[in-house]
Parts: C-alpha cells; sequence; structure tokens
C-alpha cells in the first residue's frame, strides 16, 4: 500500500474516502477497502485485528487513547478465517 | 567473471519470466474474485416480482436464508430486527388465503430518504434503498415514515456481524436487496432460497430481462400504489 509511517498519519483518510465511495456509490475497490486491511493485517492466532491488547488496530490505538468506532458495526475478523483454518 | 555476470544476469531473466508466468494466473484470479471499481449503474434498475400463487402458507425459507445473510438472530420480537417477514392474508368474504414475503419495497421516490435529517437513508444509482450507518443517528423518522414497516432499529450489541454486512447497535436498518450480493452478480439470498421461484430479481429497466419480460406481460401490481412511490418489488396473484 503505502509505507508505515505514511500510513500511521493517514489510514483514516483512505477508509473514510473510500467507505463513502462503496456504501453510497456502489464503488467497491478492494484496495482500500477495511475488509481488505483486515484480510492481511488480522493476527494469524485469532484472525482478528482488535481481539486482544496487542491486535493490529488495537496496540497503537490504545497507546493512543483514540477509540475505533469501526468495529461497532464491522467486523474485526477476516473473511476466509473459516477457509483458512479448514486448510490448516 | 565476465562469464559468470552474463550466466548470472541470464538466470536472472529467465527466472523473472518464470515467476511472472506463475504469479499472472494469481494475479487474474485476484482481480477477478475481488470487487469491481465501477460506479452502481443509474441505468439499472434492481427490482423483484413476487409470484404470490407459488409462496406456500408456512413456509419460511426467505426468511430463514435473509437471517443467516445478513447475520440477524431470527427472533420476533418486537425490538428484533426483520428484514423481510412471511404475511399470511385471508379474505373474509372469499376465504381466499394468501401468503407473501414482505421487505422493504425499495421505492423509487422513498418516503424514508424525505425525512432523513442527515441523509443517511438514500438511494443508491441501481435504485437501492440503503441506509448509511455512518450517519444514521438512529432517530427513527424513517420506521414511521414507511408506510410498508420495513425498517427496525437495532437496540442492543451487536458481536461477531458478517463482515459483508455490518450492523451495529443505535442505527435503523433494513433490507438491503443483498446488495453485497448484487454488485458481485449474484441474486438476493431470499430469491435464491425459494424452492418454489416465487422471488424473481433481476433489472427492470432491461428489456430482456426475465423480470422485464414478466412485468409486460403479466399483470402485476404495487403495494399501495395509491401513494406513487413507484416501488421496485411487485406483487403477481394478489
Amino acid at each position: 500500500m503505502k509505507e508505515t509511517q505514511w500510513m500511521r498519519k493517514n489510514h483514516m483518510d483512505l477508509l473514510k474516502h473510500q467507505r463513502d465511495e462503496t456504501m453510497r456509490k456502489g464503488i467497491r475497490d478492494e484496495k482500500y477497502s477495511l475488509k481488505n486491511c483486515i484480510e492481511c493485517h488480522a493476527s494469524t492466532k485469532d484472525d482478528s485485528v482488535i481481539a486482544r491488547d496487542d491486535s493490529f488496530c488495537v496496540a497503537c490505538h490504545r497507546y493512543e487513547a483514540v477509540k475505533i468506532d469501526c468495529f461497532e458495526c464491522h467486523s474485526g475478523k477476516r473473511k476466509s478465517s473459516g477457509l483458512q483454518r479448514g486448510a490448516k | 567473471m565476465n562469464d559468470v555476470n552474463i550466466r548470472r544476469r541470464d538466470f536472472l531473466k529467465t527466472s523473472v519470466g518464470a515467476a511472472a508466468v506463475a504469479i499472472v494466473p494469481g494475479m487474474m484470479l485476484f482481480d477477478l474474485s475481488h470487487g469491481k471499481p465501477e460506479n452502481a449503474s443509474g441505468k439499472v434498475r434492481w427490482g423483484m416480482l413476487i409470484d404470490t400463487t407459488q409462496c406456500k402458507t408456512g413456509c419460511n425459507d426467505c426468511v430463514t436464508a435473509c437471517n443467516n445473510e445478513n447475520g440477524l438472530s431470527g427472533g420476533i420480537r418486537a425490538t428484533d430486527s426483520q428484514w423481510i417477514r412471511k404475511i399470511e392474508l385471508k379474505s373474509d368474504s372469499t376465504r381466499r388465503e394468501l401468503s407473501l414475503p414482505m421487505m422493504c419495497q425499495h421505492c423509487e421516490n422513498p418516503p424514508c430518504v424525505d425525512v432523513c435529517p442527515t441523509t443517511a437513508s438514500f438511494k443508491r444509482a441501481d435504485g437501492i434503498v440503503l441506509v448509511d450507518k455512518h450517519r444514521c443517528i438512529g432517530c427513527r423518522y424513517c420506521m414511521l415514515a414507511c408506510p410498508y414497516k420495513a425498517r427496525s432499529f437495532v437496540h442492543e450489541p451487536l458481536h461477531d456481524q458478517n463482515p459483508d454486512v455490518p450492523r451495529g447497535k443505535g442505527t435503523v436498518e433494513a433490507c438491503t436487496l443483498c446488495v453485497h450480493r448484487v454488485d458481485q452478480g449474484i441474486q438476493p439470498a431470499c430469491s435464491e432460497a425459494c424452492s418454489n421461484k416465487a422471488i424473481l430479481f433481476g433489472d427492470l429497466n432491461d428489456p430482456e430481462s426475465e423480470i422485464a419480460k414478466k412485468i409486460s406481460s403479466m399483470a402485476s401490481v404495487q403495494i399501495r400504489a395509491d401513494l406513487h412511490l413507484n416501488p421496485g418489488i411487485r406483487y403477481q396473484g394478489l
């Protein structure tokens, strides 16, 4: 996607832009979709970006004391988790 | 030394080629299996034709399929979300009994969109009426405005939602016409689940589509047509 430091500063803008494009216009370009982020960044232990204190989203957000609202509605688990578990 | 370098270059060339051959089909599959970057088209008008003569009394397959697809609890308390429900009708004079599924009618002029103070309720270019939960403040005006009682409010915190269908406490929701499936070119879950093929899904604007041919040749009605909302869901045999 982009380098880590850039993403740390700007990921929220990418997500917010993409969410309006997808929701209101039906543009399902997966490059910046939340689902696509989770697909790679979810932990291999529990397939989640929010389940533990050191999960991908939680670790920084806890340190910065910024509440994440995304996962009130969105699933924090990767969609293919069922498939991957089946493959192992 | 020179000799070695040339060989190394050749080796790199061929291995890059081999890698490309190995990766490209994978990339193609990735592109095909993932979302499309185009807008929902304004030329399309998604709709359904429900044949009530084929809809069996007591059959709940469409409701179950909807609940599974969208992660609804399936409860029928006043506070449980229902995106589609079965309605049983009986005429007192003729004693004719009817069974039909009822859900968001995806109106062309949706009253829920008119009343929404935050423009969370909106109609997509292809005629699907949705709630943008990022903007919904849970005021429930749309629930009052809807003549079909199609919308539900989420009262309790939810967990383990379907990744394709985000839902959350404090927002209003309704049938999305399975927009996540439609955008992938798959028909909605209720339509797929109906064993009697009572729910026909398609593009009302495309004269070649099965649904357009049927509504042009057979009598079908819109519920509460007197309100001039022009719903995308039509019923046959009422």
